[in-house]
């Protein structure tokens, strides 16, 4: 059987790193080879999406088709071919006191 | 960035009708040459349980909503705007720290005693080290 094929949705302002592309595809069995594939093709995306230690950006969320993959495997989530799979980030801040 | 006067406008009415809590939303717009274009706004409701008045939240699922609203109107989410209620618009340790995607703008609107003042915008720094500012300007998109 084949790797599965996946669409990936890019935050607007990542888009310079995938030659603007809104949507582009990946190939993996789970979330994490699936980002690792998108990263290794458009390497400009890594450190926004990961930081130093190698872990996906606290602000980072990724769901697969409707759903956070925290409520699901984590990066472990297993995709099937054409599985729709979004970054999306949260966003928070305030004055400092 | 740029945004016409209706654009700044309705940021600031959102930053006195909430206050003096931290109101927070989206900037809607397209990248034309590099440049974030605000043509609309999609206020969120700030989801931060506790201490409101200087913290706001925007969690994944907002967004999502947020950018059906953006793809509805053929637009994309360029940005994200907050309020400091009596304090400067100025990005602050939080901000920088809790900061996502390089590449947003960063809209701050001040509310002193209820009436919105100045708004800055703002870029993170793509190694995320700190906030420059981005100047704004009002002339109608083309």
């Amino acid at each position: 059987m084949s790797t599965p094929t996946v669409t990936l949705h890019i935050p607007t302002p990542l888009r310079s790193a995938t030659n603007d592309q809104a949507t582009v595809n990946a190939t993996g069995d789970t979330v994490r080879t699936a980002l690792q594939n998108l990263v290794e093709r458009y390497p400009d995306l890594k450190s926004n999406l990961y930081n130093d230690d190698g872990a996906l950006r606290q602000f980072v969320n990724i769901y697969v088709d409707d759903e956070d993959i925290r409520y699901l495997d984590g990066p472990d989530t297993a995709l099937t071919d054409g599985a729709e799979v979004s970054i999306v980030p949260s966003i928070a801040g305030g004055r400092s006191r | 960035m740029i945004a016409s006067p209706d654009v700044l406008q309705a940021i600031r009415a959102h930053g006195e009708s909430g206050y003096p809590e931290e109101i927070c939303g989206f900037l809607l717009g397209r990248i034309q040459d590099g440049t974030n274009v605000v043509t609309a706004i999609e206020r969120v409701d700030n989801e931060q349980d506790a201490n409101r008045e200087r913290r706001y939240l925007i969690p994944p699922d907002a967004f999502r909503e947020a950018q059906r609203a953006a793809t509805e109107q053929s637009l994309d989410i360029v940005g994200i705007y907050h309020s400091h209620p009596d304090h400067p618009a100025q990005p602050s340790a939080t901000d920088l720290e809790q900061a996502t995607f390089s590449g947003y703008t960063y809209a701050i609107v001040s509310v002193d005693n209820g009436t919105a003042r100045n708004i800055t915008a703002w870029q993170l720094a793509p190694d995320r080290s700190r906030f420059t500012e981005e100047p704004i300007r009002t002339e109608a998109p083309a």
